[in-house]
């Protein structure tokens, strides 16, 4: 095989560029950022119903749902003027620079490889519990870990298109297996199946189990704005990015609320808050075989969808940065037959079995949700900066969000408020986190930056920002 | 007229060495407090003295479906009375808010004079 790497178009390279195929439409845009976030409503958002109970998890939801709406609006604008692989990464590298952009590309990478794993761990604790109701108590779920998540890394070393069209049949028939589930609890029949006047209690923490909650409320929405990440695989960003983002949140809207409807009006908050598969255990409580094997088989392809997504994003997050210098340059290279970063495939897969292995959901999905949470952070800095360094009518602009620098603050007050919810009963966690940040950036400014080509750094076609 | 700025090429053993630097960080600083149980969640056990539904605060319809779910009182106790410890220690949230809000100034304030060599580099040469 031979090594080809990628470089830099940019001024001082000589070498030709060979870049990712163009070949994803909206459908595809869809697939990849519901398909990663899908998995969200079948595990995982319910721990917000045990940090702060089941009222505690959907006001979460709402107030989660304002914070991805900012985030959205931002995004917009920033993605349609910078459209290229690695999404926020090329944003906050042509707008706050380099240390910021290796940041926010190390954001991506540690929150989808967390999620990954925490996908392949739903995959073998669910094959454990079909284990167990069919009389098999000693199923070892490992294996299985590891081969889901050395399946998906194969399909997406073989090409994108395959992979991302995989995931729109797999994530399409996830999410009509949560209709399905809802059709099936008769929710037209109150009191029949759902026994929500039974089951759903006062707030059990108060207001600052409400707050608390937050810190699971990402999980509804977070890898959404993962759909941007395709950039330099979409045969039409203008038109296919939007598209594919704004009808992946409606989607998950849509599903969102479903499942919370369902669970609550099945499961006491109390297991809710704990359960690893609540949708599927919501199905087990209808006494249904039929909404359970719907269930089983949703759950299954919900989490794998989302594995399959993972490995994409995070591996594109990677392979921009070695493309650049800022990670070494050997995963920059891309496959001269498969035209994918397949050396940033294979690198993270043994972090996403090492995790997955722990069976510590709520603490491996934490990692990928603080490591979301700081990508959001940046987000209000980067839209303040962006519109002060290149005010508006001095670049084009695919679109304008309104109401600027409102959608900043909202997200900024928002993220620190989740970042307080964090604090509230995964303080250390918190504190683990940052500490890899802090000392990853440090290595980066002392040791990495020098192979980095400054003038590389900067590859838009946009005038001298304003004070430099 | 500013002067452009030549990275020395790394070795392929470099390379091989960040690589294995930042594995081994991950490893260290995130996977390890992990299995050792030193980032877990915060939270207390209140069990009554007498465990069954009525103490453990359930209703007619709530133990109908814990039983469809396949717990006991007893083997249900512990989940239901678990619960979040969410006092806060001042100490400790001034230091958490303190190193988040350090961090970014550190990205912000290197991130811009890095931003500042690039476009000196990229409009100036």
């Amino acid at each position: 095989m031979s090594d080809q790497t990628a470089s830099q178009t940019g001024a001082g390279s000589g070498q030709e560029r060979i870049g990712l195929l163009r070949v994803l439409g909206p459908a595809h845009v869809w697939a990849l950022g519901v398909g990663i976030v899908l998995v969200g409503e079948f595990m995982g958002w319910n721990f917000s119903v045990g940090k702060g109970g089941a009222y505690g998890a959907l006001i979460a939801c709402w107030v989660i749902g304002l914070l991805y709406t900012c985030v959205a609006m931002i995004d917009s604008e920033v993605t349609s003027t910078v459209a290229a692989a690695g999404g926020q990464y090329a944003q906050a590298k042509h707008i706050m620079g380099p240390l910021m952009a290796f940041n926010v590309g190390l954001y991506l990478v540690m929150a989808y490889t967390m999620l990954e794993a925490a996908d392949a761990l739903i995959v073998g604790d669910l094959l454990m519990i079909l284990a167990e109701q069919t009389g098999y108590d000693a199923l070892d779920p490992k294996p299985f870990v590891v081969l889901v998540i050395s399946f998906l890394a194969f399909l997406n070393y073989r090409g994108v298109f395959m992979t991302l069209s995989l995931n729109f049949i797999i994530t399409a028939a996830a999410f009509v297996s949560i209709v399905i589930l809802f059709v099936g609890v008769q929710p037209w029949n109150p009191g029949a199946i759902l026994k929500h006047s039974e089951l759903l209690t006062d707030l059990p923490y108060g207001w600052i189990g409400v707050i608390a909650s937050f810190q699971f409320g990402i999980w509804y929405y977070l890898g959404i704005e993962g759909t941007c990440q395709a950039a330099e695989e979409v045969r039409s960003p203008s038109r296919s990015l939007p598209l594919g983002t704004m009808t992946g949140i409606i989607t998950l809207l849509i599903a969102a609320t479903l499942t919370w409807y369902v669970c609550t009006g099945l499961i006491p908050w109390e297991y809710l808050g704990q359960a690893t598969v609540p949708l599927y255990d919501a199905a087990r409580m209808t006494g249904s075989t039929v909404l359970q094997v719907f269930l089983f088989v949703g759950t299954l392809f919900a989490a794998t969808a989302s594995a399959n997504g993972c490995i994409n994003d995070a591996s594109r997050a990677w392979f921009s940065m070695g493309r650049d210098r800022y990670m070494p340059q050997w995963f920059g290279a891309v496959h001269p037959r498969y035209r994918t970063p397949f050396r940033s495939i294979i690198f993270l897969i043994p972090i996403a079995v090492s995790f997955a292995f722990t069976g510590l959901l709520d603490q491996v999905i934490t990692f990928s949700i603080l490591s979301g949470l700081l990508g959001y952070t940046f987000m209000p800095i980067n839209m303040i900066l962006f519109r002060r360094k290149w005010p508006l009518g001095s670049i084009k602009r695919g679109y304008v969000h309104p109401f600027h620098p409102m959608p900043a603050i909202v997200l900024m007050i928002l993220c620190i408020t989740t970042f307080f919810a964090t604090y509230l009963g995964f303080g250390l966690q918190l504190l683990a986190m940052m500490a890899f940040y802090v000392v990853v950036s440090i290595w980066f400014v002392k040791h990495r930056y020098k192979y980095v080509r400054r003038a590389d750094q900067f590859t838009m076609n946009w005038p001298k920002p304003v004070g430099y | 007229m500013s002067k452009r700025y030549d990275p020395p090429k790394q070795s392929g053993i470099g390379q091989f060495f960040d690589a294995v630097f930042l594995l081994a960080l991950v490893y260290f600083v995130l996977f390890i407090p992990l299995i050792f149980g030193l980032t877990g969640a915060n939270s207390t056990n209140v069990m009554p003295e007498t465990v069954n539904w009525e103490t453990l605060g359930q209703n007619e319809t709530m133990q109908a479906q814990w039983e469809k779910l396949g717990y006991t009182p007893e083997t249900a106790a512990e989940m239901i009375t678990q619960r979040f410890d969410y006092s806060i220690d001042p100490l400790m949230l001034i230091i958490t808010a303190v190193i988040i809000l350090g961090y970014f100034v550190f990205l912000v304030k290197v991130s811009d004079k890095e931003l500042r060599e690039v476009i000196r580099e990229r409009f100036d040469t």
